[in-house]
């Protein structure tokens, strides 16, 4: 445990050090800033059509805390590549990594302690939503409990990516190789569901169980359902099992 | 200390390693002498368990590499040949984490890095950042981790490689330093370093072990037949000078190296225990010439290395 919170430190600071940490916050605050904006406007235009009579009843928790929290979603399928890519392919290519390895800690404290490394900057930035939403209480009194399970269920999802992000890191000594694939896997992940769209059988019943979105469904409603949590830790334990028989591997094929 | 017994390493189509056995006594320090690509660096991480041998077993401080690799892992301290720094740190806190990672904690941990730093001559700048330091600071932190949990036995891989020469010097003068307390192996292809510093050899071609023995009885083994190298000074050619050394009881070869007008330099090897300085030098002066050289040639290290790895590969 003492090891994981080593690493998992070392993680955190080479975040701050560098300006990663503060791109991909900039980044977001201004992406997340735009779409709480347009969430808003909206809200407004309608409620001022709602004042004239048309409409139905109007909700904040519905119209814009819960399209907000969904597009934070989409937002991180693009930063999670990110802030995995350089997780193992940076130290594999400085050499570092060596330096790890041989010392006396096992391979999954390693794999563990980055993907919580990872998991705290997500959260850093995560936060930011927070401010925005924040916002809302001054001026009018929504619902706080679909916005705590849909914290709760950002959170995961992310971990998702980060503990699949973390695998394919492992995998390559190049970061943009690293990035790019996370990206796709998270792109696939996250859209698998269209398959229901037109098709019902078996296979698309199971690749709609894996999408990310599906399960994300429920956390924004501010419902935690026990399935889609099972779903969720399950991924982050199978991605971060992933990462470590691939650490293990790299030394027997040298 | 350590025990190396019939190790290998194979990759698909290619032996890294092939069958090595060795042992280390405690406190010793070994030079791991070999050609670019001959094992060296496979058999070294193959001992700091970063690697498993594919067959055979090493034992550090009793424990199996393959068995207890946590416990080996305690006792060795590794500088890979790139020191695994991180750039975005500072040289104290990057000693910090490494510490933290080999199990200090609290004073310990302090009083450690605060140690090494000294001993290491990193001290100046222990809050300068990795990345701004010179290849000779980079190397002497990569030591400083190395020790920091003062470890039995260290492992350093080609530890003066692109070091300019006083950064060479004092690298082995730190190296020197610590044996002693620590069991040391380090590898490298600079035949002087090894004479300087290490009380044994280990000599690997190919990843076959071609030989270990200590430096000088190494240097002894491989003057099976003993040269002498002998100058006379004369006014007549060279050619009868050499068939009347060549005459001399227990001569085996007379080798012409130099040849001025009025002097010439042979070496000169004897059969196998034969002492012939004193007859050369008598038939030399009996023949009315000057003797104004007889000496003995020692082989340097490095012929004995191209000797040994010649053989290997001509087998």
């Amino acid at each position: 445990m003492k090891n994981i919170l080593t690493i998992c430190q070392k993680e955190i600071k080479s975040y701050f050090v560098s300006p990663i940490a503060y791109a991909l916050m900039a980044i977001y605050a201004i992406v997340s800033g735009f779409f709480s904006y347009v969430a808003v406007g909206y809200f407004l235009d309608r409620s001022i059509g709602a004042m004239a009579g048309r409409g139905g009843p109007m909700d904040v928790n519905e119209w814009v805390i819960r399209p907000v929290i969904m597009n934070v979603g989409v937002i991180s399928l693009f930063l999670i590549p990110m802030i995995t890519m350089r997780l193992f392919a940076e130290e594999k290519r400085s050499g570092t990594l060596e330096l790890l390895i041989t010392s006396p800690v096992r391979d999954y404290e390693i794999v563990v302690g980055k993907w919580l490394g990872a998991l705290v900057m997500y959260t850093c930035i995560l936060a930011l939503t927070a401010v925005n939403l924040s916002v809302l209480f001054l001026f009018g009194s929504p619902d706080w409990r679909p916005i705590a399970t849909g914290f709760a269920g950002m959170l995961l999802q992310g971990g998702c990516l980060l503990a699949l992000g973390t695998f394919i890191s492992n995998t390559t000594r190049n970061q943009i190789m690293a990035g790019a694939m996370t990206f796709g896997v998270s792109l696939l992940m996250w859209t698998f569901d269209w398959f229901t769209g037109f098709k019902s059988d078996a296979w698309a019943k199971v690749l709609a169980y894996l999408s990310l979105t599906a399960h994300f469904e429920s956390f924004s409603k501010g419902v935690i359902d026990s399935k889609d949590v099972i779903f969720y830790v399950s991924v982050i334990v199978l991605g971060l099992f992933l990462t470590t028989r691939s650490l293990e591997s790299l030394r027997w094929r040298g | 200390m350590i025990k190396v017994e019939g190790i290998s390493k194979r990759y698909p189509g290619q032996t890294a390693v092939d069958n090595i056995s060795f042992e280390v006594e405690k406190g010793q320090i070994v030079g791991f002498l070999g050609p670019n690509g001959a094992g060296k660096t496979t058999t070294m991480r193959i001992l700091t368990c970063f690697m498993p041998p594919t067959s055979g077993t090493a034992h550090v401080a009793g424990f199996d590499v393959l068995a207890a690799p946590l416990e080996v892992k305690r006792r060795i301290g590794y500088l890979p040949e790139t020191p695994p720094l991180y750039p975005e740190m500072e040289v104290a806190e990057y000693l910090h984490f490494v510490g933290k990672l080999k199990g200090l904690g609290g004073d310990q941990l302090r009083k450690r890095v605060a140690e090494v730093s000294e001993k290491c001559n990193v001290a100046d700048v222990s809050k300068k950042l990795v990345s701004k330091l010179s290849k000779g600071y980079k190397q002497r932190v990569g030591l400083a981790q190395a020790i920091i949990h003062n470890p039995d036995v260290l492992i350093l891989d080609e530890p003066t490689s692109g070091l300019d020469p006083k950064q060479i010097h004092e690298t082995r003068d730190l190296i020197k330093g610590l044996a002693g307390e620590h069991t040391i192996i380090l590898s490298t292809h600079i035949l002087p370093e090894v004479e300087q510093i290490c009380e044994r050899v280990v000599i690997i071609s190919r990843g076959k072990l071609v030989a270990t023995d200590t430096v000088e009885n190494l240097k002894n083994r491989m003057h099976g037949s003993h040269v002498i190298g002998l100058t006379v000074e004369t006014e007549i050619d060279c050619r009868p000078v050499q068939e009347k050394l060549e005459r001399v009881a227990g001569v085996s070869r007379v080798i012409l190296k130099e040849s001025f007008t009025g002097a010439h330099s042979f070496e000169i090897e004897s059969l196998q225990g034969r002492r012939v300085q004193a007859d050369l030098a008598r038939a030399v002066v009996d023949a009315g010439w000057n003797l104004t050289e007889l000496r003995q040639v020692s082989l340097s290290l490095e012929e004995v290395f191209l000797q040994l790895t010649a053989t290997e590969a001509a087998a």
